[in-house]
């Protein structure tokens, strides 16, 4: 699907302007519709319904069980957050500040090394001249379209061979590149980088690696930090492998804060609220911080 | 290649056989190693680049989809390994396994369930948001917040919400005089909660690709529909419907590969059991509970690949569909 519409995509950066620049001209044209009090009623209320799964969140994180049934429900988050989080840094069963520390350290290091070779590769099949690219452009696609998570048992065997289960290793080596990656860094390159500028580095003697080292990255710079920030949301949110290959001894956060779903008799709400709020605010974070550039990023994926 | 081995031979290569000036052989010496460094730059570079992407999807991705055949052809567990070659036994079990068919029947009842009113609802914000409107980016940050949470979280926090005595689902649906639901206790009841934890991470990110994809129609057509008296709704379902038809395929074939592997939802929701009677049970969660709870590698292979064509032929026919509907 993605193969058909590979050569004339537009780059990251130029949509969002491109956009920007088609909104200005049409409002003040007569197609664009103008907006009813119904409409803002609709929207307020679709945010209201987005919002409000996370603010619960937050509420009965700030107090104890007893709030999450309580009736008429209380609304605004009350003093025990500290408390909450403290109980869940000592809890037993969970292992939180161990699932922490390895969500951390696999969701970085997916999305560093994601990002180191999806640019290498990217550039390679956008710039450089060899036998076989094409071919390998193909291979990219493809290897996007096939659902490798089928594989998940073998791919169990593999890591029991080398020694890597229950380790975080086991979730961080399997999911070191992606063909998504090697694609949106090609298209970029393709937009962003001119032949000429390559050419003058090469007149210069610069070796390959040097011309991506000092060209190619810093001109990758903004396709980069959606594609760190998308690979980095991603790995913190893997469940299936994690819960597949580790154990409740060496958890990621997701796989932390399922144990305590699971495992108490009595269901701790309080604690297992507190667990999907530490869970959560690192992505809220990012979100903050890179929102605007996913949403351009989300939108031109569309528009190809 | 002819250029590499000249490069790589030394006394014999033509070039040096051409200019036998004994005082300058330090010089050319150091030029002719440039030049093969350079030359090996330029050949072999460009593959030591691809070369991690593909070796690394080879040994992690590619290997064990393939092997998972071979597996489902043998008895193998955990604990004996691989105990013999077995013909297609996990093949025959698996058609008169009452439990596959109905986790089969789960996966495709939630799709529906989820995807259409998912798709639609997204279609109605991106129709809204493509009006003249204040503040737009922040009702878009708004839309893609639930896509940027953890799932596992808020899978959590929506069974609470769920729960039949104290959940506020059923509090607010008290208001309206329904009973309280055991969400978890029924087949379709338990369908419409997953559907729900999926809708509201989802819609507003499929809505974003509509709006994307509606703000890409060139406006003087509306224009033309209005001056020849074509009511709104009418343009809507003339010209912004087909208009958009790629792109809800797009968003089609992009949710039928998500939703056949569904898994953590309907997991924190109940568990890999999925619900008393199985009401629940995905065909992801039953491989996962044939491999890695019975610990029966072969019998879950097998599973795995039978759902993994089901994928392929959906893309198929999805893609098929697609190039139909661009050749008409």
């Amino acid at each position: 699907m993605a193969a058909t519409s590979t050569p004339s995509s537009p780059s990251v950066s130029a949509v969002p302007q491109s956009a920007k620049k088609r909104k200005r001209k049409n409002g003040g044209s007569i197609g664009m519709r103008e907006a009813t009090p119904l409409t803002y009623i609709g929207l307020s209320l679709t945010i209201l319904l987005s919002v409000f799964p996370l603010w619960w969140m937050f509420v009965v994180a700030s107090r104890d069980t007893a709030a999450a049934s309580a009736r008429p429900p209380y609304l605004w988050p009350g003093g025990n957050f500290l408390e909450n989080l403290e109980r869940l840094f000592t809890n037993t069963t969970a292992n939180f500040t161990l699932g922490l520390l390895n969500s951390t350290i696999s969701a970085t290091a997916v999305a560093l090394s994601v990002v180191f070779f999806s640019s290498l590769a990217g550039f390679s099949l956008a710039k450089l001249r060899f036998k076989g690219r094409n071919v390998a452009a193909v291979g990219v696609v493809l290897t996007m379209a096939v659902p490798v998570q089928m594989g998940i048992i073998p791919l169990l065997m593999l890591m029991e061979w080398f020694g890597w289960r229950g380790q975080i290793t086991a979730i961080i080596v399997p999911f070191m590149v992606s063909g998504f990656g090697v694609f949106m860094m090609r298209q970029y390159c393709i937009q962003a980088i001119p032949d000429e500028l390559l050419e003058a580095a090469r007149m210069d003697g610069c070796s390959t690696f040097r011309i991506y080292w000092n060209v190619v990255l810093p001109a990758l710079r903004p396709a980069m930090v959606v594609l760190g920030l998308l690979t980095f949301m991603t790995q913190w949110n893997e469940f299936t492998w994690a819960l597949a290959v580790l154990t409740p001894a060496n958890p990621t956060v997701q796989i932390a804060i399922n144990q305590l779903n699971q495992s108490a008799y009595s269901r701790d709400f309080a604690l297992m609220f507190t667990g999907s709020v530490v869970a959560t605010l690192p992505l809220l974070i990012l979100f903050f911080v890179l929102g605007r550039q996913l949403i351009g990023r989300i939108m031109e994926g569309a528009i190809k | 290649m002819t250029l590499l081995r000249r490069g790589a031979a030394p006394p014999g290569d033509k070039e040096a056989t051409s200019l036998p000036r004994p005082g300058n052989d330090a010089v050319t010496e150091r030029e002719r190693r440039q030049i093969f460094w350079t030359r090996m730059d330029l050949r072999v570079t460009p593959y030591l680049f691809i070369a991690p992407f593909f070796i690394l999807f080879a040994i992690f991705g590619l290997f064990p989809l393939l092997y998972t055949v071979w597996v489902s052809l043998h008895d193998w567990t955990l604990l004996g390994g691989n105990q013999g070659f077995n013909w297609f036994a996990h093949y025959t079990r698996l058609v008169q396994d009452a439990k596959f068919w109905n986790s089969l029947y789960n996966t495709f009842g939630i799709f529906v369930v989820a995807v259409v009113p998912q798709l639609l609802l997204a279609m109605y914000l991106a129709d809204t948001l493509s009006r003249r409107i204040r503040a737009v980016n922040f009702f878009r940050m708004g839309l893609l917040l639930p896509y940027l949470t953890s799932i596992a979280a808020v899978a959590i926090v929506f069974s609470q919400l769920f729960g039949t005595q104290f959940g506020l689902i059923n509090y607010v649906l008290g208001f309206f005089g329904i009973d309280p639901i055991n969400w978890q206790a029924g087949r379709f009841s338990s369908w419409v909660a997953i559907a729900v934890m999926i809708d509201w991470r989802w819609t507003g990110y499929n809505a974003l690709i509509y709006l994307a994809a509606m703000s890409a129609i060139p406006r003087e057509i509306y224009e033309a529909a209005a001056i020849d008296g074509a009511s709104r709704m009418r343009q809507f379902w003339q010209i912004t419907i087909p208009m958009l038809r790629p792109t809800i395929i797009f968003t089609v074939i992009v949710s039928t590969i998500g939703q056949m592997q569904l898994f953590t939802e309907p997991v924190i929701f109940g568990d890999v059991a999925g619900g008393t009677q199985g009401q629940f049970q995905t065909t992801m969660m039953l491989i996962f509970e044939e491999a890695f709870r019975f610990n029966n590698y072969g019998y879950g292979s097998a599973i795995a690949w039978t759902l993994f064509m089901i994928i392929v032929v959906l893309s198929a026919l999805n893609a098929l569909l697609t190039s139909k509907i661009k050749g008409a």
